[in-house]
């Protein structure tokens, strides 16, 4: 029993599906639109993006620390913050707000 | 040897590089540079050639791009580019500067200093600035409070002077730890009467070191033209024979410490524009002591652009080659020293700066 359970935590989180926009995909060189990976909650799945592409931490989190003004992550079509828990095979959106000029 | 001289300018929607020969006749336009992100200041390292670029982007907050290659490929980074946890974002880096052993500074808004050993690698913030004790009374201007002005000592690494909007002129002398107003002299006509001259609070909008090495700085002020002969310790006023005190950037000779150029717009509430709608530089030759407008080959009639803080600068080269940028995307370039002037790139977005870079090949 002790057992199976340190084994399930040793697993990583479910995969979950993230969609990345166009502007952020540009400034990394081999970065996709569209990403499978295995996160419990946003703060851990913007460490994974952050593991794959080094940088994308900071074009996404501010220092508060907090997702940017302007960036915006939806879960399950409703807006989330770094703590929002992530279900395994949960449809990740991270979109760029309008900007104007 | 045959010398390269580049245009390091810094737009709205990304760099952009100008390229000729010594003769400086015609140029050559690159870019944009930088995905488009909204690019303050570009800035060389003169000894290794390396770009630099800072600006930051409404969606993914401030970086610093790099260039090796003179332009053809570009990386960024922000790695330590932050403020302790929970204090207001930086924004965006404003202005860069690089020290003759290649150390990189980064002035951003909210105004602050950051240094870097690495090629912009990662970046390391020195909080000098942000532990001030007069910091909690600074008040930002129309533009946000801004690390605009870096100005490093060629001989000595440890002596900084900084221009922040509108807190004034801030100095150090131990590499950036601890920091001291100088803005004796200088005025603040949007102070309540009586308290015009603050010992911090001023606006300046652009700091220059003179060539030469005897602690000579020129400002362009919100209120008025300034020179100082002491290391900013005390400032005078060389306004006088301009058209106006008002005005965003300046840049001195090469070679002359008494040579400097400015750009005077109308005044601060009559739109900043070209005076009359005629463009025009404004030299001096004998440190402030008199003025004369350069307009051949500038748009005279019809001109209602400004320039903006970091939008002028001079080459090394024999005559000095003299630059601007105009807030409606216009290039100007002059290879005698400002006598007469050529557009070379009409439709750029919004200039934020223009550096030079000479190289020998």
């Amino acid at each position: 029993m002790n057992a199976r359970a340190g084994e399930w935590q040793d697993e990583a989180p479910a995969p979950v599906l993230v969609r990345l926009p166009p502007h952020l995909v540009v400034l990394f060189p081999g970065a996709e639109r569209l990403v499978a990976l295995p996160a419990a909650s946003v703060a851990e799945m913007v460490d994974r993006l952050d593991a794959l592409w080094p940088g994308m931490r900071e074009r996404l989190c501010d220092e508060t620390p907090a997702i940017r003004r302007h960036i915006n992550v939806f879960v399950e079509g409703r807006r989330a913050r770094l703590s929002t828990p992530l279900d395994p095979g949960a449809d990740v959106f991270v979109i760029t707000a309008i900007s104007g000029g | 040897m045959a010398r390269q001289v580049f245009l390091l300018v810094g737009t709205r929607k990304g760099a952009f590089l100008a390229e000729s020969d010594a003769a400086r006749r015609s140029w050559a336009l690159r870019g944009p540079f930088c995905e488009t992100w909204p690019t303050n200041h570009v800035v060389a390292d003169p000894a290794s050639g390396t770009l630099y670029a800072g600006g930051g982007n409404e969606w993914f907050g401030p970086a610093v791009w790099k260039s090796t290659d003179l332009g053809a490929s570009w990386t960024h980074s922000s790695q330590g580019l932050a403020y302790e946890g929970g204090e207001a974002p930086v924004k965006a880096v404003w202005s860069l500067a690089v020290a003759g052993d290649g150390t990189l500074y980064a002035g951003v808004e909210p105004a602050g200093l950051f240094r870097s050993t690495d090629g912009g690698e990662s970046w390391t913030h020195l909080d000098g600035l942000q532990k001030h004790p007069t910091r909690p009374e600074w008040h930002p201007g129309g533009a946000g409070l801004i690390l605009h002005s870096l100005v490093l000592d060629p001989a000595d690494p440890n002596k900084l002077w900084v221009g922040i909007s509108a807190a004034g002129v801030f100095a150090s002398e131990d590499g950036g730890l601890t920091w001291e107003p100088r803005n004796r002299g200088t005025r603040a006509d949007f102070m309540p009467e009586g308290q015009n001259y603050p010992e911090f609070g001023q606006c300046v909008h652009c700091l220059v070191m003179a060539p030469g090495g005897r602690g000579r700085l020129y400002q362009q002020n919100h209120c008025g033209m300034y020179r100082s002969d002491d290391g900013g310790h005390s400032w005078q006023s060389i306004e006088r024979g301009l058209p106006s005190s008002f005005g965003f950037p300046a840049a001195v000779h090469p070679r002359d410490p008494d040579g400097l150029y400015l750009i005077p717009l109308n005044g601060d509430i009559k739109g900043r524009f070209m005076p009359e709608g005629n463009a025009a530089v404004w030299r001096t030759g004998d440190a402030g002591a008199s003025w004369r407008a350069q307009r051949a080959g500038l748009p005279q009639g019809g001109a209602y652009f400004n320039v903006l803080r970091q939008a002028m600068a001079t080459d090394t080269l024999e005559p000095a080659g003299v630059y601007f940028g105009s807030n409606a995307g216009g290039l100007y370039a002059s290879a005698d020293e400002g006598e007469t002037w050529d557009c070379i790139a009409p439709h750029l977005p919004t200039i934020t700066s223009v550096e030079t870079l000479v190289l020998e090949r």
